[in-house]
């Protein structure tokens, strides 16, 4: 109990010295999982819209493989961009494993899947009527989407919260391709996994804390975004 | 209503590309020219002590190299040279090291420093083993009393040095209720003995920079057979045409030179009272140990 007590009052120190390795992770972690969530939201969103509108032979078994990948372990989609980037994998020759930029690809294929999952559902409830209304009243199909996407607005920001939610808090891929290399590739999570094999815990729950604050101020503007009330 | 509309969309949007700018840069700056990454595979020990913390940044400055330090087991230190994904590797596992020479994956040999392993156990130590001081004894005494042993169980060196031990003691633990294996680094192991209240083979190094928070004591030390010791090695570029073998040789240079091997030497004695490791550069094997 005064291992957490202890936790927070280091939480508390190192926010207040601003201390600069700290400070260096947890932006860093901010970059990466923010790119990751916005290539997602991009990928994730405009798949999702296509699959929830449009009619194909094995639509169904397609959302069947877009919902598995909503649980797709992350390490073992670390191993897998493990594989493709290093030295003798296909895409060795861009040299990016362990960077931030491996974090970025191996977190953006976590999210991704996510993100299209609940878009889907999101798109798909919305009543048909909607999109024949809208493109009665002269919309083109790019504006007819794009009304749409503002009308599902409240899952969709909860697709976005979920997808970030999930990478900023990943770290079997995260040390895996990232090599969690000190000032350069160590992100809160995989730093509180070092932390904590060192046995200094009371580090380790800071950067605990450190990361659920961070994440609570990215949610808090997205929820904002979210549950801002339309104009009736 | 509309301008608002815009100009929150073009903050955003500059966001979105400064984020990816900065984090993009920091990967390119790194990454060209291509000889200045080297890739250092190297166990937990080394890493948990904060020895490399330590040195890392010294040779980076002074060569302007950029080491990637991925520590993981000598095991997977050396399945990585063998693939020629790392550069140079700091192991501790002397047989394996010599096959890995031997089958002609690594180069240079060349050793740097020890520390000694220990067994550690609770004070109460149920196995009597701190009457011996004898590593092969006192395992066999374990096994004798069936007491809780946690084992790394990952291939490290640490891992490695434990099989042989159990080897010369004649006893085969593997499947035994009182052995257990944990898969994870030094640092853990210690944490899950201590809080198990089991027996673990660990080294010296690991265990000092953790002692305060464990609980555990050291119940034999000192035997020859306990011997930690660390060598660099560079990947073989002959094999792997795609190896820094410029940045591995200038590491493992700098790893063997007097300046380094004074610095390993001092560290870990302000904090802990002991030096955490022995530098040995230029020394034969004979020469080590008591």
């Amino acid at each position: 109990m005064e291992l957490i007590l202890e936790g927070i009052k280091k939480a508390f120190e190192l926010i207040v010295s601003l201390d600069p390795e700290v400070l260096g992770i947890t932006l860093l972690s901010l970059q990466v999982s923010g790119l990751a969530t916005f290539i997602s939201l991009v990928l994730g969103v405009s798949a999702g819209t296509v699959v929830a509108l449009a009619n194909f032979r094995g639509r169904k078994f397609v959302i069947s493989l877009i919902n598995t990948g909503m649980g797709l372990p992350p390490v073992v989609v670390g191993l897998f961009v493990t594989i493709m980037i290093w030295r003798n994998g296909p895409f060795g020759f861009l040299e990016i494993l362990y960077t931030p930029l491996a974090i970025i690809i191996a977190q953006a294929i976590i999210a991704t899947p996510i993100i299209m999952g609940i878009s889907l559902a999101a798109i798909q409830q919305l009543p048909e009527n909607l999109r024949l209304q809208i493109l009665s009243l002269g919309a083109t199909r790019l504006q007819m989407v794009w009304v749409l996407i503002k009308e599902a607005r409240l899952p969709l920001l909860a697709a976005v919260m979920a997808g970030f939610g999930g990478v900023i808090s990943e770290v079997g891929a995260s040390i895996m391709v990232g090599g969690n290399i000190k000032g350069y590739s160590r992100v809160l999570t995989t730093a509180t996994v070092m932390e904590t094999g060192k046995g200094n815990f009371d580090v380790a729950i800071a950067l605990g804390i450190i990361l659920l604050l961070l994440a609570f101020m990215v949610n808090l503007v997205l929820t904002q975004i979210q549950q801002r009330q339309r104009p009736r | 209503m509309e301008k608002l509309k815009t100009i929150k969309l073009i903050i955003f949007l500059s966001t979105i590309t400064l984020l990816a700018f900065s984090v993009s840069s920091a990967s390119a700056a790194q990454s060209q020219p291509k000889q200045k990454n080297i890739i250092l595979a190297t166990t937990t020990s080394t890493q948990d002590t904060g020895l490399l913390d330590i040195l890392i940044p010294l040779f980076e400055e002074k060569t302007g190299y950029f080491v990637k330090t991925i520590a993981v087991g000598s095991g997977q230190a050396m399945a990585m040279g063998q693939k020629g994904e790392a550069d140079v590797l700091l192991v501790h596992s002397p047989d394996a090291e010599k096959k890995f020479i031997a089958d002609g994956f690594g180069i240079n040999r060349r050793l740097v420093m020890h520390n000694d392993f220990i067994i550690v156990g609770p004070s109460a130590d149920q196995a009597k083993i701190k009457d011996t001081n004898l590593a092969v004894e006192a395992f066999k005494k374990i096994a004798e009393t069936s007491a809780l042993f946690m084992s790394r169980g990952d291939n490290s060196g640490t891992h490695s040095q434990e099989k042989k031990l159990w080897k010369a003691a004649g006893v085969n633990p593997e499947g035994q209720k009182w052995y257990q294996q944990t898969g994870l680094g030094m640092g853990q192991t210690l944490n899950v003995a201590a809080e198990k209240k089991g027996y673990t083979l660990a080294d010296s190094g690991t265990y000092l920079a953790m002692k305060k928070n464990l609980g555990m004591d050291i119940l034999v030390e000192g035997d020859a057979a306990l011997l930690n010791i660390y060598h660099v090695i560079e990947v073989n570029a002959d094999k792997w045409p795609k190896a820094n073998a410029k940045g591995a040789r200038a590491f493992a240079d700098f790893m063997v030179s007097a300046k380094t091997q004074t610095i390993i030497k001092k560290f870990g004695v302000d904090k802990y009272g002991s030096p955490l490791f022995f530098p040995d550069a230029g020394k034969t094997l004979e020469e080590l140990g008591k």
